[in-house]
């Protein structure tokens, strides 16, 4: 079969805001087999819809399929695969107080973050930017033995 | 108007033009049969299963094209229903499926027969509601005939707490719909079917792939009109029996896992599929990577997924057959017909090599002897329902179905027990015509209670049981295939079908010579009341031609041409 390099896609589902809605989508994925690598969801401000964003990955064929069976869903109301578009993750990280701050400090700052709090025995540091450059901030931050690592989920939009 | 909400359910069937209801009432679903006692607009049969409710609205839908409402309790009232959802939704079928709830404040306790309706049925429903408050229950259920009956058709539930359906509110009918987020694709885009069009005049060898879409669609006249008009030869998939008509000498049969030689020859060499409404299922096409090899397919179908998802196509058309054919039709006023003779003469030579055929015997009764018999004396006047095995494809394969709606039968999920129910939806919509179900030894136990719903409402069904004391589909997978170990397919331990049909108020017949059977055929259409025809058959015959599964359309195990009625296996 032609095309049948996985690739990892970005897809915004537009859905109606009712109950159970991300029940479907989530099902329908897990029903038929497809991947999700990451999910957020949100209401779209001043409207009676809510807007998921879902990083996956398969072939054209898949992709196309994923598509076309979320817009079977009766409460979805568009779906955008992003080809031209800025993507954004972010992420959350502990680290003990008793670690080389400024460091850490540098660190978040040259990944657009910085610490957000800090306790009397931990810190808090964030940053968003890209999965790609979120991934390699969670690398270099490793050095300083982070106690907890929460990553959201991917926000996309296209160009 | 102020009325509970088990009374605006009520109202809401009669709005919709419902005649009748198939149901089984229970704890959470009360108030509403309670509301249902009190009203004349429709009636309602009560059938001794959930599932064979369901199986019979499914079957009254199929019939009339209308959509068919069945009505469950609560809990094991709705986990009988999943399967008759599951077989609706797999072969595209209008339902509306109401079920009990248990109140609203107990959802999440586990309270008395409580379960997740829709997250059970999510997957096998076309959409599904549990409803929250009385306000949105008559605009629930007026989307709910919409979603079901519209685009590609399927079945709908709606799960109705019990509180709500004793609450009283304001009612008042929607006259409109309106959902933001579901507009189905009705007219082919237009470019695309000029682009179709041309296709189809400059092919050498193309084939009509028509599909139950059609049925859907309301279009086989239509359909018939394109292949007449173009001398497209065509091939029927299970689903589509009936739409070109027996007659008809464009048809060449059905094609598939046991579709005849010609349909899946002409597949194999075809330069152009032409497919309309059919989905490119894995029994019809068998190994993809072989399957039409040297054709440019036309794709249409209603719903966009179907479209590419397991073959790649050159002219996908997104719409209702009946638009698109339409728009198709005078765009073909000067093609000539001519330039595909060659190819119908080799499809016709095809045919006359290889026929659909079996031998018959003197000695015992051969099971595809049963449904000519039927072909002969019934035709076109009776409507055939069938379960899921051995003689529903003998059904499919040599009954002369010759107009769509007439072939009722479980083609996608596959179920086995729903042919007698169904048969007792058609016969309600069709009081006049004879419904025969054709079955199994194996299926008509699946729902063999349904005789006494039967019996109760004087619904005459005739069960023809094509007897060969074996799960047959089962065992001649295990004589091709499992070197002949019959594991748990044998049924030589069997009730008496005619005192069971007789302890529940029907008929029975033992039959066993071709004569007997004539006479009970005669005599169960005169007494006019639901029978079970036991026929003895050949016990080892092989429903062929078979393409083993998973194995190239053309690589067909053909029919012997000998009689194999004395062979041991």
């Amino acid at each position: 079969m032609a095309n049948s390099i996985n690739e990892r896609h970005v897809i915004s589902v537009i859905v109606m805001n009712e109950s159970s809605v991300l029940a479907r989508v989530t099902a329908l994925f897990a029903g038929r087999g497809y991947n999700i690598e990451s999910l957020t969801v949100a209401p779209i401000p001043e409207s009676d819809m809510s807007h998921i964003t879902i990083a996956t990955n398969g072939s054209s064929r898949v992709m196309e399929q994923i598509t076309k069976q979320l817009h079977k869903l009766i409460p979805v109301y568009k779906v955008i695969e992003h080809e031209e578009m800025v993507e954004k993750e972010m992420v959350l990280v502990k680290f003990p107080i008793a670690e080389n701050l400024s460091d850490i400090s540098a660190l978040c700052a040259a990944y657009n973050g910085g610490i957000v709090n800090v306790g009397t025995e931990m810190v808090i540091a964030q940053v968003a930017d890209e999965p790609k450059r979120i991934k390699h901030f969670i690398e270099a931050s490793q050095r300083y033995n982070p106690c907890e690592i929460v990553r959201g989920g991917v926000v996309a939009i296209e160009r | 108007m102020q009325m509970s909400g088990a009374q605006m359910v009520c109202e809401a069937i009669i709005a919709e033009g419902v005649k009748t209801v198939f149901g089984y009432p229970g704890g959470a679903i009360m108030h509403v049969y309670d509301e249902i006692y009190k009203q004349n607009g429709f009636e309602h049969i009560l059938n001794r299963h959930e599932q064979a409710s369901v199986h019979a609205a499914d079957g009254y839908a199929r019939a009339t094209g209308e959509v068919g409402v069945a009505m469950v309790t609560s809990g094991p009232g709705f986990t009988n229903a999943v399967t008759g959802l599951a077989t609706a939704y797999m072969d595209s079928i209008p339902l509306v499926v109401i079920s009990g709830q248990v109140p609203s404040q107990l959802i999440g306790t586990d309270g008395f027969q409580e379960i997740d309706a829709v997250g059970i049925s999510r997957p096998c429903t076309k959409h599904n509601f549990l409803i929250r408050s009385l306000e949105e229950l008559p605009r629930v259920l007026k989307e709910a005939f919409y979603i079901a009956r519209s685009g590609r058709p399927g079945p709908v539930l709606v799960d109705v707490p019990k509180d709500i359906t004793v609450e009283i509110g304001e009612f008042k009918y929607p006259d409109s719909i309106n959902i933001p987020s579901y507009k189905p694709t009705y007219k082919g885009n237009k470019r695309q079917i000029e682009k179709a069009v041309e296709a189809i005049k400059s092919a050498k060898k193309p084939l009509l792939y028509l599909g139950g879409g059609i049925v859907l669609s309301n279009a086989a006249d239509l359909v018939r009109e394109l292949a007449e008009k173009t001398q497209i030869p065509a091939v029927e998939t299970l689903m589509a029996r009936g739409v070109m008509g027996a007659k008809n000498p464009l048809l060449l049969g059905m094609l598939g896992m046991h579709g005849n030689y010609s349909s899946n020859m002409a597949m194999s060499e075809t330069d152009l599929v032409i497919s309309l409404g059919a989905r490119f299922d894995d029994r019809v096409t068998g190994k993809l990577s072989e399957f039409a090899k040297y054709a440019d397919i036309i794709h249409v179908d209603i719903d966009a997924a179907n479209i590419g998802k397991l073959v790649d196509v050159d002219y996908p058309i997104v719409g209702d057959i009946t638009k698109v054919v339409e728009a198709m039709l005078p765009q073909l006023d000067d093609i000539d017909t001519d330039r595909f003779e060659a190819w119908r003469n080799i499809l016709k030579r095809y045919d006359e090599l290889h026929p659909q055929s079996y031998v018959d015997s003197d000695d015992v009764i051969k099971p595809q002897w049963v449904i000519e018999r039927l072909g002969e004396l019934l035709g076109e006047n009776a409507i055939i329902t069938s379960d899921v095995g051995q003689h529903q494809m003998w059904a499919a394969q040599h009954y002369p179905f010759d107009r769509p709606r007439q072939w009722i039968n479980s083609g996608g999920l596959g179920t086995m027990g729903f042919g007698f129910p169904a048969a007792l939806g058609a016969k309600r919509a069709f009081p006049d015509k004879t419904v025969i179900n054709i079955t199994g030894d194996g299926s008509i136990l699946m729902n063999m209670q349904e005789l006494v719903t039967a019996a109760e409402y004087k619904i005459p069904v005739i069960n023809v049981i094509l007897n060969n004391h074996f799960l047959g589909m089962v065992r001649q997978w295990q004589t091709f295939f499992y070197e002949k170990r019959y594991s748990e397919t044998d049924l030589s331990f069997q009730p008496n079908f005619k005192a069971l049909a007789e302890a529940c108020g029907g008929i029975g017949y033992d039959v066993s010579t071709k004569e007997e059977f004539d006479a009970a055929l005669k005599d169960a259409i005169e007494q006019d009341k639901v029978c079970f025809m036991n026929v003895q058959t050949n016990r080892f015959e092989d429903v062929l031609p078979m393409v083993p599964s998973g194995g190239a359309l053309f690589n067909m195990m053909l029919p012997q041409k000998i009689d194999n009625s004395k062979e041991v296996k």
